[in-house]
């Protein structure tokens, strides 16, 4: 297509200034430079109207007094005042809270300590890592549900240690409604520690050797190595991985559904099933729609200042 | 004193064995440089010296004081690597304390030691920086700035310059050899560029397949090498090996070269006659002759009596700016010469050449030993 563009110009000039040839290799460069814009574009569109747009329609209801059905009369942050106010998303927020700070951080610690120990060169490394990234194949029902069996005091631990003799042992957080929160935590921790491992590892391996030698003839003992000298050349990796435990705790909708159901009572809510509850269920979609604005207040509130500080420090190197 | 002793060091990976019984001892105050082709054992063999992997037979002695079982730490050792292995999360200043704080120095006397380490190595404008906003010159000075920091009895360089382009090489040359002289230290040094070897060394070990073949001078690796392949080792473009005949004829012993009807002789040096090279008379031999001493004739070379006349084909002639390196026939083969730039030489012609016999070394052709 080069070529022949190239050529045409002397072509044109040998016999007659011809206007036609101009224009038509003038829409071959055009074609050539739009084709890629023109092919994603429907894409690009889509994800346009579907994301920003619904996320702008969501704040426009968020400030009407819509109920079961969209309506437009607007009654400013009435549905925020109200939201704010109520006891149920109070506790909805605070379990969030709770639930992403330990999930992230449990899910951290277990990575990190699991892949320093796999980065040992252990025997049967291979077949250990595959068991412990596992879990992240199951969905977060599936998961949900086979917690819910283990953690059910009739059925589940409480039950065989039960059986095994120690008649008065109680683990009944399922059904607590001070602990049902931290049943959530067991269950994704679970699911998840085993990826940040396998992120942890990779990031690992990718270390010189030469660094861990190096710090070895320093006179570093061995955690004093990973913590001093290999750990914070995995920020990147930790940026990533906190990133995506930080959106999986958000948007925990599932495994609670599963799990708990958000019970006993509402004591296990997260934002997410309070939303859904009170845009489908309770015909409220004025508030759903504000407690849907305020998580993705909470969430830009998180990650715009971690990823300029992030980014900025990587500008500087 | 001996700084450094290694005796009878072997090491295995499973089943195969890459230090065979490798001995050698350095004093202190002394440079030594290992060299040998890749794979033959040099880092295997700096990471035992370190400590960083164990030895599966023989014990390694550091000032003395047997250390074969000591953790690195415990070793009084600093190694620099060949990619600098700089802690990347650290500036240059941290880089360079870190041994010293995870030795217990107090604050003041490890800022102190800071302070002298890149004052003398002309990184002190650095110091808050991270690696990554170095140049591979600067790192590899930081690199040279943690080990000389702990002061340590031995130092051990694994092919530090090879990630340098040629100029910067020969500059941190010049500037290894300046601070070995004001530090007096004792090093160990890999590396595979022969002139580095040549031109840092206080004595060379030539190292193959997890042996040790020579230790010796610069001078006595370069001009008696124990075998061939020490000897095409050293030295660029390498040693010439010339098929002859040994005989005995009205100068002595001679080496014959090229077709038997009518050969090209070559005197051997009768001082350097032995009484075991007698028994090689008649038999095939194998001449060494460094392109160097196949050159121009010279006046003295009229007069010295281990120095002959040879006019011969250029083949091929590559100028190198400070000498033109020539392939000109001997007997059957071609061989290198080196001659000075002045000479006009195209391929094709018949130059007249000198042969110097004085350094000439005699192999045996199928065991590749030395016999003279
Ligand atoms: N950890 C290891 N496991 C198995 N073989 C190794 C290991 N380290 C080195 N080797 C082998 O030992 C030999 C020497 O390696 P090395 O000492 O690195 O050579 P070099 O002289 O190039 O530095 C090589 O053949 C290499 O494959
Ligand atoms: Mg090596």
């Amino acid at each position: 297509m080069n070529t022949r563009a190239s050529v045409q110009p002397r072509a044109g000039h040998l016999f007659a200034p011809n206007s036609a040839s101009r224009v038509r290799r003038n829409g071959a460069y055009w074609l050539q430079a739009w084709l890629p814009k023109l092919v994603l574009a429907p894409s690009v569109a889509a994800a346009l109207f579907f994301v920003y747009g619904f996320m702008l329609w969501t704040f426009v209801l968020s400030l009407t007094n819509s109920r079961m059905l969209p309506s437009y009369e607007f009654v400013g942050f009435a549905q925020y005042a109200r939201l704010l106010s109520n006891d149920r998303w109070l506790v909805a927020s605070t379990n969030l809270v709770i639930f992403g700070a330990l999930f992230i951080a449990i899910c951290l610690a277990i990575g990190i300590v699991l892949a320093i120990l796999l980065d040992q060169r252990i025997r049967h490394e291979g077949a250990i890592r595959t068991i412990y990234l596992y879990p992240m194949a199951l969905s977060f029902i599936v998961t949900g549900v086979a917690w819910k069996w283990i953690l059910n005091p009739g059925l589940g631990i409480q039950q065989v240690v039960r059986d095994w003799g120690w008649e008065s042992f109680t683990f009944d957080w399922l059904v607590n409604p001070d602990m049902a929160v931290y049943t959530l935590v067991i269950a994704g921790v679970w699911q998840a520690s085993g990826f940040v491992m396998a992120l942890f590892l990779a990031g690992l391996r990718a270390v010189d050797d030469s660094i861990i030698k190096a710090a070895q003839l320093d006179g570093a003992s061995l955690p004093r190595i990973y913590w001093r000298v290999v750990l914070p050349c995995l920020r990147p990796v930790l940026f990533s991985a906190v990133m995506i435990l930080a959106h999986i705790a958000i948007k925990s909708f599932d495994l609670v559904v599963a799990l708990t159901g958000g019970g006993p009572g509402y004591a296990s809510d997260l934002p997410a099933t309070f939303m859904y509850d009170f845009s489908f269920s309770r015909s409220q979609i004025g508030m759903g729609a504000a407690s849907a604005m305020m998580m993705l207040a909470g969430v830009l509130a998180i990650i715009v200042p971690y990823l300029y500080s992030e980014l900025r420090s990587r500008d500087r190197g | 004193m001996s700084a450094l002793e290694i005796r009878n060091v072997r090491k295995d990976f499973g089943r195969t064995r890459v230090l065979r019984e490798v001995s050698l001892s350095i004093d202190s105050g002394e440079f030594l440089i290992l060299v040998g082709p890749s794979g033959c054992g040099k880092s295997t063999l700096m990471n035992a010296i370190a400590g960083l992997e164990p030895v599966t037979d023989g014990s390694i002695l550091i000032g003395n004081e047997e250390v074969t079982w000591r953790t690195p730490a415990e070793r009084d050792i600093a190694m620099v690597f060949q990619s600098y292995a700089l802690y990347p999360s650290m500036t240059v200043r941290q880089n360079i304390a870190f041994g010293l704080e995870m030795r217990k120095v107090p604050k003041a006397e490890r800022e102190a030691t800071v302070e002298r380490v890149a004052k003398l190595l002309q990184i002190t404008p650095l110091l808050d920086r991270k690696p990554s906003q170095l140049s591979g010159g600067q790192r590899q000075r930081v690199a040279m700035g943690r080990a000389i920091a702990r002061q340590p009895t031995v130092y051990l360089f694994d092919e530090p310059l090879s990630n340098l382009d040629a100029k910067l090489r020969v500059e941190m040359r010049t500037e290894i050899k300046k601070l070995h002289q004001t530090l007096g230290t004792t090093i160990v040094y890999v590396t595979h560029d022969q002139i580095e070897a040549m031109t840092l060394a206080d004595r060379i070990a030539v190292m193959r397949e997890g042996r040790l073949l020579q230790l010796g001078t610069p001078d006595e690796v370069y001009n008696d090498p124990v075998d061939m392949f020490v000897a095409s080792f050293m030295g660029s473009p390498s040693m010439n090996f010339i098929p002859a005949q040994l005989v005995r004829d009205e100068h002595g012993i001679s080496l014959a070269i090229g077709a038997a009807s009518d050969p090209y002789r070559l005197p051997f040096p009768a001082a350097r006659t032995t009484p075991d090279l007698d028994a090689w008379v008649g038999r095939r031999v194998v001449l060494g002759l460094r392109p160097e001493h196949i050159s121009e004739r010279t006046p003295w070379g009229e007069e010295d009596a281990n120095t002959h006349p040879l006019t011969t084909e250029v083949t091929v002639a590559e100028p190198t700016g400070a000498d033109i390196l020539l392939r000109v026939r001997l007997g059957e083969d071609e061989v290198n010469a080196r001659v000075s730039p002045k000479q006009n030489v195209t391929p094709g012609d018949r130059l007249p050449l000198q042969v110097d016999m004085a350094r000439a070394v005699l192999f045996d052709p199928e065991r590749e030993t030395r016999i003279a």
